[in-house]
């Protein structure tokens, strides 16, 4: 309620209005007007919280897993993951194939996938919830198996000798190995193959998801059902070592609009951590990344966009049997194992010509005839009869500059912090990304794994992190 | 208070499947488990000791299956193999030998040591608390021929998973009673071409113990695969039908 001051250059007429404005906001506050000052806000956040995590996917939860893990002090951070969609029906994690292999080549990507697996391994000392039943992540550890071609196979040996070095069990074979092994497979245009031996496979993530969520609340961290809308920031002009001027921001207010309603609330915050997978980019530049001079850091936007995936679920009679690792062929066209029942999940990565529309998540079926069954057809005979059951589409956050994550702060706008940009492999790194996100809030550096490499910064310097794939 | 903290102990120290709301307690049992529950969910001093007494549980399996490094550095990878199945409570034949297992107190005589060169051929440990880190000390021993992880309760799919390490030399395998291995671990056994014996009866994580045991048998040509019977799963036809 206003107090309206009086003004001398009020015009006469205008006072007859404010007189009625008067009379209406006191009528207001009478019994059975509309001013109701004490009102259920049960379903809002809380106005204060020292970290907003935007994005309640597996790398949210996992970054409050940690944070509230590696506290000092029982209860010192307050954390507030907010999600806009609690049935998760858009979420990347459980739309995932589920795998995870150390079969990378840059060594960071082997430390975090090594961690992360030890993580799933002991999930229920890790998760354990008084009272609560142990998780079955319901893991495979059947490896994986990448298939390259002549082009290839230099790259693929020198990348087993990098993943054998950081402690991954992986072994080199010929195609006669290959097909000693596993007789399904044709190894025509096989010239190497890279077969994990342990610690890969594939699981369950809506099960990690589930465990996350289960023990982060029983930590004590807060979930609210909205969408960050804008992000209030306070700005300081500063000058660097060489005299140029800097603008740095800081976001001290994260504004979260509820679902279906224009009701919003500010809640004041210490530190942001955008895990907002496909949507990062857009959450990035409500807090004013990239709006500035292209070629400048202000100007550096953070390159994460959405891009669509299909997988597909076929059932083949005859197929290959029991011990089918995650096949990974020459042509990018992947497959496994689903269940006891000769059922297959697969798909293909696009090229970039070919990248569907990621507006929605429809399947197209023209794609699997077209792109993904050839290759399959090629590389195991068994698979040129087989029925296609079901199909489903989920995005990558893919990282258009060098398909790595983008982790640590910002350096302009110094408390956002990123987990995003995995580009596919976000789920089997979460648990290790988390924790070197919650190092990096609370000691300001990272301890265990040095993820230097996937700083911001190298937007900006052009420093492309990439995997080195084999053809 | 006193009577409280006695109450929670008797129930503290058991297996860690005993804090689960998923298993059935039986009697006063239930009404033990259910003032647990509500003691924990109202009161944070409560929770904090149940979480204690859970951590303790879990070190002390941790705690049995450390690395006898010393000893294998002295005496080699198959007398520290054998002494840490002695140590668990199972039993360990060396080649040439007869079986040796701690008696019911975990006393066993040490003159095993002087079998450094001779390598062990088989090794029961039925029912020990072998994990993960544990199977460290048996893989080392190259020379296995028969493994029995019968009724063991950490024994789960990673560490079925590790067992390609033995793939040269491993006959006899018998994973029956293991409440933690499931269909997914029984399909890395893939590698282990040289069994010839597979015990896979009695597992209750296996979702589909005929289906199984017919894929483990193709998977296995020359193996011969024990429990889990075919017929077990197949629904009575109409005129079986009484």
């Amino acid at each position: 309620m206003k107090c309206v001051a009086f003004s001398p250059q009020l015009h006469p007429t205008d006072w007859d209005g404010k007189v009625s404005d008067i009379k209406k906001k006191i009528q207001s506050v009478l019994p059975g007007g509309a001013w109701n000052p004490l009102y259920d806000t049960s379903h809002l956040p809380p106005e204060h919280s020292d970290v907003v995590i935007v994005g309640g996917g597996v790398l949210g939860l996992s970054v409050a897993y940690w944070l509230k893990r590696l506290e000092k002090r029982r209860g010192a951070i307050q954390v507030l993951v907010v999600d806009r969609d609690y049935t998760y029906s858009q979420a990347s994690t459980v739309l995932s194939v589920g795998g995870i292999r150390q079969q990378f080549s840059l060594p960071e990507n082997i430390q975090l996938s090594l961690f992360s697996v030890d993580f799933l391994r002991n999930i229920n000392e890790y998760l354990a919830v008084v009272d609560d039943p142990p998780l079955d992540l319901q893991f495979n550890p059947l490896g994986y198996l990448l298939l390259a071609s002549e082009k290839g196979a230099a790259i693929m040996e020198n990348n087993v000798k990098v993943q054998r070095q950081e402690g991954a069990k992986v072994c080199l074979m010929s195609p006669e190995q290959l097909r000693n092994k596993f007789p399904w497979i044709n190894t025509e245009g096989v010239a190497l193959a890279s077969y994990g031996l342990e610690n890969e496979g594939w699981f369950d993530p809506w099960c990690l998801l589930q465990g996350l969520r289960r023990k982060v609340q029983s930590m004590g961290v807060r979930f609210c059902h909205g969408e960050v809308t804008r992000f209030i920031s306070s700005s300081d002009r500063m000058e660097t070592a060489s005299g140029e001027e800097v603008t740095l921001k800081r976001i001290h207010e994260v504004h979260v609009k509820m679902d279906r309603s224009l009701e919003y609330q500010p809640v004041e915050c210490a530190i942001v951590i955008n895990a907002a997978g496909a949507w990062s980019g857009q959450i990035a530049e409500l807090a004013g990344i990239g709006k500035g001079p292209p070629g400048t850091l202000q100007g550096t936007k953070l390159p994460v966009e959405p891009r669509k995936r299909y997988v597909y679920l076929w059932h083949c009679p005859q197929g290959p049997g029991l011990e089918t690792p995650f096949v990974t062929d020459t042509s990018g066209t992947y497959f496994r194992r689903e269940g006891l029942g000769n059922n297959y999940l697969g798909g293909c990565s696009p090229t970039e010509e070919e990248e569907p529309d990621p507006g929605n998540l429809e399947v197209d079926h023209d794609f699997f005839q077209d792109k993904v069954w050839p290759h399959l057809a090629q590389r195991v005979p068994a698979f040129e009869s087989l029925k296609v059951r079901s199909a489903w589409a989920g995005y990558y956050d893919y990282n258009t500059f060098d398909q790595n994550g983008v982790v640590g702060p910002h350096p302009l706008v110094v408390n956002m912090y990123f987990a995003t940009g995995f580009s596919g492999h976000g789920l089997q790194q979460a648990p290790a990304v988390g924790r070197a996100v919650a190092e990096m809030v609370l000691e300001g550096h990272f301890q265990t794994i040095n993820l230097n490499p996937f700083l911001f910064s190298r937007f900006y310097l052009g420093e492309k992190v990439e995997e080195r794939n084999i053809i | 208070f006193l009577h409280l903290a006695s109450s929670i102990w008797k129930w503290g120290p058991r297996d860690i499947r005993g804090l689960s709301r998923t298993v059935a307690p039986e009697g006063s049992q239930r009404k033990g488990r259910a003032l647990l529950q509500f003691l924990a969910d109202h009161f944070y001093d409560v929770e904090a000791l149940r979480e204690y007494l859970f951590r303790k549980q879990v070190l002390k399996v941790h705690q049995k299956n450390r690395s006898f490094t010393h000893i294998k550095e002295q005496y080699g990878p198959y007398i520290a193999g054998a002494y840490f199945v002695l140590k668990q409570g199972g039993a360990v034949k060396f080649q040439g030998q007869e079986w040796m297992q701690s008696n019911g107190r975990g006393r066993f005589s040490l003159d095993f040591f002087k079998f450094q060169a001779v390598p062990v051929e088989a090794v029961d440990a039925s029912g020990c608390a072998i994990n993960y880190q544990g199977l460290d000390n048996l893989l080392a021993l190259k020379e296995l021929q028969s493994l029995s992880l019968q009724r063991c309760p950490h024994v789960d799919d990673w560490c079925l998973s590790r067992l390609h390490q033995l793939a040269g030399s491993l006959q006899e395998l018998s994973l029956a009673g293991c409440p933690q291995v499931s269909e997914r671990g029984l399909a890395c056994l893939h590698h282990l071409q040289k069994l010839r014996r597979l015990d896979i009866s009695d597992l209750p994580a296996v979702s589909n113990p005929g289906l199984t045991r017919i894929l483990v048998e193709e998977m296995l040509p020359n193996c011969e695969v024990l429990g889990a019977d075919w017929a077990q799963g197949l629904k009575l036809g109409p005129e079986e039908q009484s």
